[in-house]
């Protein structure tokens, strides 16, 4: 087990220098000289030269990762130039909204898709099943950012039923800051017309953020339910007389968990790509909407941090999916 | 006598080289609903931006029907007789902006997929073909690009290569490529171990012959149905760059710009965003139908696959 987790650690670590490595390659590839930008428009060559000669942009390209590694390490990625405050600062204020907002939206996503791809496989070729996989088609094809117009215009604009964006109302004090999730903190403070308020703020963005990756948990679902559910085991659960329910959830779903523990991993990242558009629709004070006004204003350092940081995120998750094979599934072979 | 009949059969299929693929296709679509549902949408998307297409490149101007004539007296008009989309704020005609939309979009896709489907298969083809430490250097190269969330690299290349549709095209193939690497590569690797490709070894096949002859004729069929379905999603994914500001730029009528461009209208104009959006949707919708049904007929134990994204 420690060999396991050890290789798949090493493996891990290998693939996180890649992303530095390519991240690296990336913003050097940079359009216009990064100096030029940092000094302004009206500084004159010298000033310019200063500016190189400080970021050591004249070193050779392998000092230049070398440096480029040592202040990643440190958490250093240079300042944005839209918030004027270290990149590193700026990730940490706005990453809690964003956390907050995928965390709900693939715990949903998780437990609907799964649900609804079981009832589409247990269901096969009935109208449920057909009206299930019409859900997955179009979860999958409508885009998300204008999903999120269209809601917002239906919900705020035509019913009035749901706030138009943001955390919480206008006017309103937040909470004090604990974890930085908004419902949580409301709860610390026991202020729970705060929690309503910020559970409504949530509904639309989260739903939003939830359709696409529910999608693809309908469709692996369901594919993996198709064939655990044709395997003797079951047949054999069934004629002792088993409840269906119990046999779908019980017996089925636990065989089909290895599937649906890897496209979880995998959604992670369409969350945070989704998150991008949808915190920008939404008014929702995270690192998607940071990330969407730095593209906006060409700021370079703050997007390439972003991608950064994210990238390994990610790949940190889905090592963690590839550990937990061996726990769901002792018949993984762990070497 | 029967090489007679044959050769009759030849020249009839020379001489009628469409009749043949024609009733296949009419088989195809006729297989099931969601095939012929899918059928009849691309095959609507696909005259709407060849005629589009056709328009721009003989540069005929019909009138009321330009994408880019402006008409200030008409500015943000609902949908209406005269305009069925309605108009945008300096009176442009959105049914004109959105049918033209649709052949940048489709040519965007088209270019995306021919490069990553090539970079892809060859490198799969190798990786599986050759094995050892190439497949492994290989295999690692495409884990790269997979390590990141697919936006946030297109966005990320996007960005380095300066913004516009040449860095959209190569963004969205450098994170579609990955993909076809692996489907190509697993199959190889059952496939080189079946007869027909030993005893063409043992025929004394060269490689680059056996790779040509016996393993890409296997492997393209599956390159074209995951190339299907991924055309929506890389126009959803091109969309989105552009609706970010990373991919085409006004005034060109690319629907991801058209949605972005709505939003300081919103709410009073909603049909600036609903319909470019609805377009998206609609062709996202026929091509992932497309590729499920050509998945099913040509291998219905693969059943639908993970999306591409």
């Amino acid at each position: 087990m420690l060999r396991f987790i050890l290789r798949r650690a090493i493996a891990t670590t290998i693939l996180i220098g890649g992303v530095v490595l390519m991240t690296f390659a990336l913003a050097r590839l940079l359009p216009g000289d990064p100096a030029r930008l940092i000094a302004g428009a009206r500084a004159d060559a010298d000033a310019v030269a200063a500016v190189r000669e400080r970021l050591g942009l004249d070193d050779p390209v392998g000092m230049q990762f070398l440096t480029y590694v040592s202040n990643v390490m440190e958490g250093d990625f240079g300042r944005s130039v839209v918030t004027r405050r270290p990149i590193s600062e700026d990730i940490v204020t706005f990453f809690p909204a964003t956390l907050e907002l995928v965390l709900l939206a693939a715990c949903i996503s998780l437990v609907l898709g799964a649900l609804l791809g079981v009832l589409a496989a247990v269901r096969s070729g009935t109208p449920s099943d057909v009206g299930v996989r019409g859900v997955a088609v179009l979860g999958l094809s409508v885009p998300d950012f204008w999903l999120a117009l269209v809601f917002q215009l239906l919900f705020f604009a035509t019913l009035g039923l749901l706030p138009f964006g943001g955390r919480l109302g206008t006017g309103v004090t937040p909470p004090d800051f604990v974890t930085g999730f908004m419902t949580l903190d409301s709860l610390l403070a026991g202020r729970f017309d705060l929690l309503v308020d910020a559970l409504k703020h949530m509904i639309l963005p989260v739903t939003v953020l939830a359709i696409p990756s529910m999608a693809i948990t309908i469709r692996v679902v369901r594919t993996t339910m198709l064939e655990v559910l044709s395997q003797d085991f079951i047949r054999t659960a069934r004629s002792k007389g088993i409840r269906p329910v119990r046999v779908y959830l019980r017996h089925a779903l636990r065989n089909a968990l290895l599937p649906i523990v890897t496209i979880f991993g995998l959604n992670t990242g369409l969350l945070i790509s989704g998150a991008v558009f949808i915190e920008l629709i939404f008014d929702w004070p995270g690192l998607g909407r940071y990330t969407a006004n730095a593209i906006a204003s060409s700021d370079y350092n703050a997007i390439m941090a972003i991608t950064l940081v994210v990238s390994i995120a990610y790949t940190l998750i889905n090592f963690l999916v590839d550990l937990s094979y061996s726990l769901l599934d002792p018949r993984v072979k762990l070497s | 006598m029967s090489s007679d009949s044959n050769l009759i059969r030849r020249s009839q299929s020379l001489q009628f080289p469409g009749r043949e693929r024609a009733a296949q296709i009419v088989r195809f679509a006729t297989s099931s609903g969601q095939a012929l549902l899918a059928v009849c949408i691309v095959s609507f998307i696909l005259v709407v931006s060849v005629s589009a297409f056709g328009a721009f490149i003989l540069d005929i101007h019909v009138t009321a029907f330009d994408p880019l004539k402006m008409n200030i007296m008409a500015r943000l008009e609902p949908p209406s007789g005269e305009h069925w989309m309605g108009t945008d704020k300096i009176g442009r005609d959105m049914l004109a902006r959105v049918v033209a939309g649709s052949w940048i979009s489709l040519s965007v896709s088209f270019a995306v997929l021919a490069v990553a489907s090539v970079v892809g298969t060859s490198v799969g083809l190798v990786a599986g073909y050759v094995g050892g430490w190439v497949d492994e250097v290989l295999m690692r190269f495409t884990d790269l690009f997979l390590a990141f969330p697919a936006l946030i690299l297109a966005a990320a290349i996007a960005a380095s290569f300066g913004g516009g549709m040449v860095s959209t095209t190569v963004a969205l193939a450098a994170v579609f490529w990955p993909w076809y690497a692996r489907l190509i590569r697993s199959r190889v690797l059952s496939l080189k171990e079946q007869e027909f490709v030993a005893a063409s070894r043992c025929l004394g096949a060269s490689h680059t012959r056996l790779i040509f002859t016996s393993l890409l004729p296997m492997v393209w069929p599956l390159v074209i149905v995951q190339a299907t379905t991924d055309v929506g999603f890389v126009i959803l994914a091109a969309s989105g760059l552009s609706f970010l500001g990373l991919g085409a730029q006004p005034p060109t009528p690319e629907w991801g710009v058209m949605i972005f461009e709505s939003l300081t209208h919103q709410p009073a104009s909603w049909w600036l965003a609903v319909f470019p959006g609805g377009a998206i949707a609609l062709v996202a919708i026929g091509f992932n139908l497309l590729g499920d049904s050509l998945r099913d007929r040509l291998d219905p134990s693969l059943g639908a696959s993970e999306a591409g994204v």
